[in-house]
């Protein structure tokens, strides 16, 4: 990415998330920002502090460890009138709340036959990484993206973090936004002028003609990576960034796979039924036809993330190892 | 609160033209149901079907204490709070038909009513879990400055599940106009209260989370309508959430698939001998506020409008194949 004098700026993901959500109680009253330690803690990643200065602890709301309760509430409070932000601290406590996100968000308006639609935004950590084992290290995002009637959100760029959340306030179905915590510290360019983002398109994040490579959130930059290296061996990877795991916007990647004949799909969700399988699925389905090699996919192993940092390094999807599999799926065809 | 028991007072217990209110309120409720469990048995009504029968004093009495503004959550054996609240008869009946005429056009059957126009969200078949939803409804109310309560009902099983502690935690700790009736019939489906908990007393556990909590008797429409409406006026006093547990009895099975193994025959029989309806005749009668005349009348006004329920349902439509994937995601951008 470019940056031009003037018109970007440099932040991180996390003070992204941070101008995000100041932004939206500033433009709507009705939005505030709801969960565990958002307030005074100024939370857990630190992605709220100095909010609850700003707006006070009516819209700043510090809640009790009650994930199923207060994502209950912040569902009702979709129903009575109200824009509420969610924060689950992490993806792993959404186990705690996954009756009131998939048995009652998601179905609400299917059940009253259309009559309440669910504004709400749940936004939760995701991902491994950083040593903090297995209860701390899931990546749920592709699970919570098999269910309908939920909208599934993976920014991985400064922008999209910026971006997608006042559109997922706008929108009048529940949507979730996964934010992997390792880029909370990650910096990155942002025009000056940006703004609201859409919420349903993948984008191509890199040109290449070799390979696809379809990845989203923390993978992104890994998929980034190893398509730098690739480069200077004379492999082009086109790298595709999902943005939002549901619903899946399949016309972008087909294209890509289209032109490029093969595809890696790079996901940190375990292999058996993951997010990984569902677009390897499409692509047997739209664009068979186009390819030269079959699907490959590089997932975390089938293992709860373990604590030392050499078997969670070994355990996560790397660049060392997509820049192996991708050679092997382009050797001799390059 | 004591039952009570009485039937032989000469001092009018509630004024007749309200007293008849009640009555017709209780019966519409009975006969609806008998006519449901009719249905289900000429397979026109299919899935799981909770009856309300016995309960009839608890949501007729608790909802005398509402107004049009305020919410209702309901669970799934809630056919009774939808009917008192003002949905009509034909549309929830052809709901539990499948028909696209239904309150929720099909899509949601006998354990999920819904209705917007008189704030009804539900039709909630997850135990405990109307619960969070009820407290937002509230929260939102509170945050809106709006004057409004919210209603939650759920059984006596919903005290085992977390959600239930979780959100009175969350009402009473940031005072939230949310009326919280525990409709105690003893059973979550064929576990009795005292296999399940180790406190049986509800209304003392609900105290335990600082707000006001009481018990009454649920078979005695007076006795909940004037809790209901104390609870109701402090609520909207701003004294925060209240709980009333009404202890009450199902004399159906819990839904058709019940065999009835858990409960004795006899101890059914008990709980008949205090049926809200016939024990609520019975005082008016004895204060001389009803005639057989009224009685019939209410009958024949009742059995007038479920027939035309039924009529109504019959004559729905099926909602066409090819909208089946509507209603996952809205059709309109919000305002």
């Amino acid at each position: 990415m470019t940056t031009t004098a003037g018109t970007m700026r440099k932040l991180t993901y996390r003070e992204a998330v941070r101008e995000a959500i100041r932004e939206a109680m500033h433009k709507d009253e009705r939005v505030f920002l709801m969960g565990e330690d958002v307030g005074r803690y100024g939370g857990c990643f630190a992605v709220s502090k100095g909010l609850l200065e700003e707006f006070g602890p009516e819209r700043i709301r510090d809640t009790p460890l009650a994930e199923s309760g207060f994502t209950g509430a912040g569902i009702g409070a979709a129903l009575g009138g109200m824009r509420p932000i969610v924060e689950i601290m992490t993806g792993n406590f959404s186990l705690l709340a996954a009756d009131q996100i998939i048995n009652t968000a998601a179905v609400l308006l299917h059940m009253s036959g259309g009559q309440f639609n669910v504004p709400v935004v749940i936004r939760l950590a995701t991902g491994g990484g950083r040593q903090v084992a297995a209860q701390h290290s899931r990546s749920l995002e592709g699970w919570f993206a098999h269910i309908p009637g939920i909208k599934v959100l993976a920014p991985a760029t400064v922008n999209d973090a910026r971006g997608m959340l006042w559109t997922a306030l706008e929108d009048p179905d529940p949507v979730l936004i996964f934010e992997n915590s390792n880029l909370y510290n990650m910096e990155g360019p942002l025009a000056v002028e940006a703004g609201a983002v859409d919420i349903d398109r993948a984008r191509v994040r890199r040109d290449g003609r070799d390979i696809t490579i379809i990845s989203y959130g923390a993978s992104l930059f890994k998929a980034l990576e190893a398509a730098e290296i690739l480069a200077k061996d004379g492999i082009e990877v086109e790298v595709v960034d999902l943005r939002t795991l549901r619903p899946l916007d399949e016309a972008t990647f087909l294209a890509s796979v289209a032109r490029t004949h093969r595809a890696l799909v790079v996901d940190e969700g375990w292999r058996s039924g993951s997010l990984a399988a569902e677009i390897s699925a499409r692509i047997m389905e739209g664009a068979f036809y186009d390819l030269d090699a079959p699907v490959a996919r590089l997932c975390t192993a089938e293992v709860p993330l373990p604590y030392a940092k050499h078997l969670e390094e070994a355990a996560l999807p790397q660049v060392a190892g997509i820049v192996a599999l991708v050679k092997k799926m382009v050797g001799g065809h390059g | 609160m004591t039952p009570r028991k009485s039937a032989k007072t000469t001092a009018a217990p509630v004024e007749r033209e309200h007293g008849l209110h009640l009555l017709r309120s209780m019966v519409r409720i009975r006969r609806f149901e008998d006519k449901c469990a009719e249905l289900y048995t000429a397979t026109k009504i299919r899935g799981f079907l909770h009856l309300y029968d016995g309960e009839e004093a608890v949501a007729v009495g608790v909802l005398e204490a509402l107004t049009a503004d305020d919410a209702v959550v309901a669970t799934y054996r809630e056919h009774g709070h939808a009917l008192v609240r003002g949905v009509a008869a034909g549309a929830i009946l052809a709901e539990m038909y499948g028909r696209q005429e239904g309150c929720s056009r099909g899509r949601g059957g006998s354990m999920h009513l819904f209705d917007a126009r008189t704030r009804f969200y539900g039709g909630n078949a997850i135990v405990g879990g109307g619960l969070p939803l009820a407290v937002g409804l509230a929260l939102a109310d509170t945050m809106q400055q709006k004057r409004r309560v919210t209603c939650c009902f759920f059984g006596d099983g919903a005290v085992a599940e977390g959600e239930f502690h979780e959100s009175l935690n969350l009402a009473a700790l940031w005072r939230l106009p949310v009326l919280f009736v525990c409709e105690n019939n003893l059973y979550a489906m064929g576990t009795a209260l005292r296999y399940a908990q180790a406190a049986t007393d509800l209304a003392a556990r609900a105290a335990s989370y600082g707000m006001a909590a009481a018990a009454v008797d649920g078979m005695d429409v007076l006795a909940v309508e004037a809790a209901a409406h104390q609870a109701a006026a402090a609520i909207r006093a701003g004294e925060g959430p209240q709980f009333l547990e009404c202890r009450t009895y199902r004399f159906r099975a819990h839904s058709m698939y019940d065999a009835e193994l858990y409960r004795t025959r006899a101890e059914v029989e008990q709980w008949k001998q205090r049926c809200p309806i016939a024990s609520f005749t019975e005082r008016l009668r004895g204060a001389g506020l009803v005639s057989d005349g009224d009685l019939e009348a209410i009958e024949a006004e009742v059995a007038r409008e479920i027939n035309e329920a039924v009529a109504f349902a019959e004559a729905g439509s099926l909602e066409p194949v090819e909208d089946l994937t509507r209603f996952v995601y809205s059709e309109r951008r919000l305002p």
